[in-house]
């Protein structure tokens, strides 16, 4: 992959206030995204993996600019979108989209689906009402929705619908990249699948551009080429989606891919399975050092006192870890 | 699946929903009906004074009254003491001629109550718009844009929210109604009606906004407000067509409610002397009217105070009715759904 990224992150770093400064707390800091870089390549999907407050959901709404972000930069189509006003982001937006989490949260109940999904095609298109409504019509047909839907509201539907009228609303001005922000996560098992693979045929069919935000490491192996995995707002390990699973380099990795359910019941017994002790540290007093050091079963004196930094090691893995397990 | 069979019912809208419900509280619908016909009969005062043939607004001390073919003068002289007072008619009970009596002046009350339901009303519905309208945009404004604009907005609503809502409202209209207000682009006449319009408007406008600024907080954070502007939706539309729809519920719950708390400020105002100025009449004047003839002619002020008590009473019914059509939380269920 040598092409020019669609988006990069360099430094990107989100820090939240949250309290009041009048009570013994006093303000706290939030530090949501440590320093987070990543590349996103055209054509390709990146999955970010991490437990619920690990800062990936965060992250996402960092790239698209939903939200404001503390440090670092972000280029998008190699055009610097770090400090840009939700006013110049909104012709960008065509080209960069968002599928949310919550399907029930994510459509406003006052609209019917035909204005739900038409909103992007007339703020940014001018088209005739006829065209506007042929399009509403194809895009709910290409989802996999009936066309004689148009004219309901979303309490009609059930998840997976609504996440399909969320998808059709992404994908309406052919964008080139889609930040899918844990899509199946609120959704059955069988319906996750469905929406998996509509999402991996609008891949193919409309050459999107996938960042794929789960907590779910066996969608995520699905559907990713590349996966990025993060522990309290920072990246830990980087790489292709078969080179992780086959051999996580670092504990944390480890960890998360051991407690996958493994279907074969021969291999499961094989397999070795690393529970980590403690919680997460809170993202507003992080630890010292490498942050994920006091759940390491590997931590030295060093990991306590040094933070190791995102390295690459061979061929496109990365990994922030002082002693990685496949050096 | 049931889609097949269902795809072409045509989908009702929260609107409509909320319509087949209230359609069926029956005690709202009642309600309604009751305040319809309050408003249509208030409408005809013009119509019921011509017929009567009577002048509401001036002072007939020496007019005379045919009860039973006897011609009685309305303005009786006593029978007690020195025989210097005069107690106008009590009621004839017979429309069309002193229904309700006479008051002071010699005027028939019951045209006199007709107009002032007229004006009653005007004054209720006028600056229930004027406070709508007012808290909306101060609502949607300081939540939507949050910052500056929000720091301004509420600390103006803190400063109105801090008075006492009588106390003020008796303060600016002691202030204005005998001299008018001046600003250049609105002027308003001392006695005009439009004085107790606006500062009735303006007296409630924080209670209204607080909740909407307070809603429209919530909704800027919710996720369909995030998913329309990473759509690239300008905010004027986000505002209009995501946050606007979901408050307007909270709006339309307020309307009656506060056509009711107006209608009585209205009242206290007028019978203050400082709303509704002579020799125009609203059903607070009318009760002022009537204050001093309470043990001689009650219905002078009773009336009133009855067709006062039932538009409340009615709206605070509909508005509750209202309310419960329109939460899409509340428990009742509709049959055939």
């Amino acid at each position: 992959m040598t092409a020019a990224p669609l988006l990069e992150a360099r430094n990107v770093t989100k820090q939240f206030v949250i309290g009041n400064r009048f009570t013994a707390q006093g303000l706290r800091t939030v530090h949501a995204v440590d320093a987070v870089s990543l590349k996103i390549m055209p054509g390709e999907t990146v999955g970010l993996v991490g437990e619920s407050g690990c800062g990936k959901s965060t992250l996402g709404r960092c790239m698209t600019r939903l939200y404001d972000i503390t440090g670092g930069e972000l280029y998008f189509e190699g055009v610097d979108i770090t400090t840009k006003t939700l006013r110049q982001m909104r012709p960008l937006r065509q080209r960069m989209q968002m599928v949310f989490q919550d399907p029930y949260a994510s459509l406003n109940p006052r609209r019917r689906i035909r204005d739900l999904i038409a909103e992007p095609l007339r703020v940014h298109l001018r088209l005739s009402e006829t065209e506007v409504r042929d399009r509403v019509r194809q895009l709910l047909d290409v989802v996999g929705l009936s066309p004689d839907h148009m004219d309901r509201f979303p309490h009609e539907f059930s998840g997976g619908q609504r996440q399909r009228i969320g998808i059709a609303r992404a994908i309406a001005l052919e964008p080139s990249l889609i930040v899918a922000d844990e899509p199946v996560s609120a959704l059955d098992v069988s319906v996750q699948a469905q929406i998996v693979n509509l999402l991996a045929d609008l891949q193919e069919r409309l050459n999107l551009t996938y960042v794929f935000i789960a907590h779910d490491l066996s969608v995520v192996r699905q559907v990713s080429t590349r996966i990025a995995v993060m522990y309290l707002g920072s990246i830990v390990e980087l790489g292709s989606a078969n080179d992780i699973f086959a051999k996580p380099s670092h504990p944390y990795t480890q960890a998360l891919i051991s407690a996958v359910p493994q279907p074969d019941l021969k291999k499961a017994g094989e397999r070795k399975r690393i529970v980590l002790t403690g919680d997460v540290p809170s993202p507003i007093n992080p630890p010292q050092g490498c942050r994920f050091h006091p759940r390491c079963p590997f931590a030295t004196d060093k990991c306590r006192e040094e933070r190791p930094v995102l390295t690459e090691m061979a061929g496109t893995r990365s990994v922030a870890c002082h002693y990685p397990l496949t050096a | 699946m049931t889609d097949a069979v269902a795809s072409h019912r045509v989908s009702r809208g929260p609107w409509a929903t909320a319509l087949r419900r209230l359609s069926r509280d029956k005690a709202a619908m009642v309600c309604l009906a009751v305040f319809i016909l309050i408003v249509i009969v208030s409408l005809l005062a013009p119509a019921y004074a011509s017929w009567a043939n009577t002048d509401p607004f001036r002072s007939t001390l020496d007019a005379t009254v045919m009860i039973d073919g006897q011609e009685i003068p309305v303005m009786e002289q006593s029978t007690e003491g020195l025989g210097l007072g005069y107690t106008p008619i009590g009621p004839t009970w017979e429309l069309g001629n002193y229904f309700l009596g006479a008051d002071n002046q010699g005027r028939d009350v019951m045209a006199r109550l007709l107009y002032g339901g007229r004006n009653s009303l005007l004054i209720a519905g006028a600056s229930t718009v004027i406070t709508i309208l007012l808290a909306t945009v101060i609502g949607l404004a300081a939540g939507f844009f949050g910052g500056v604009t929000d720091t301004i907005l509420s600390r103006i609503l803190d400063v109105l929210w801090a008075f006492p809502v009588y106390l003020l409202a008796i303060s600016l209209s002691i202030v204005l109604i005998a001299h008018g207000i001046d600003l250049g682009v609105i002027t308003l006449e001392a006695g005009s009606l439009w004085l107790p319009i606006f500062i009735i408007g303006i007296v409630y406008i924080p209670y209204i906004a607080r909740p909407i600024r307070g809603q429209v907080l919530a909704l800027r954070r919710s996720e369909f407000v995030l998913a329309a502007i990473g759509l690239g939706v300008p905010e004027h539309r986000i505002l209009l067509r995501d946050i606007l729809p979901n408050v307007s519920t909270t709006l339309i719950v307020f309307v009656p409610l506060m056509l009711a708390i107006n209608m009585l400020t209205e009242s206290a105002l007028s019978f203050l002397s400082i709303g509704v100025q002579p020799p125009d009449a609203s059903w607070g004047t009318i009760i002022q009217d009537g204050q001093g003839l309470l043990y001689t002619r009650p219905w002078v002020a009773l009336a009133p105070g009855l067709a006062i008590a039932l538009t409340v009473l009615v709206l605070n019914v509909l508005g509750d009715g209202l309310r419960d059509a329109l939460d899409p939380r509340s428990k009742i269920r509709l049959g055939g759904d």
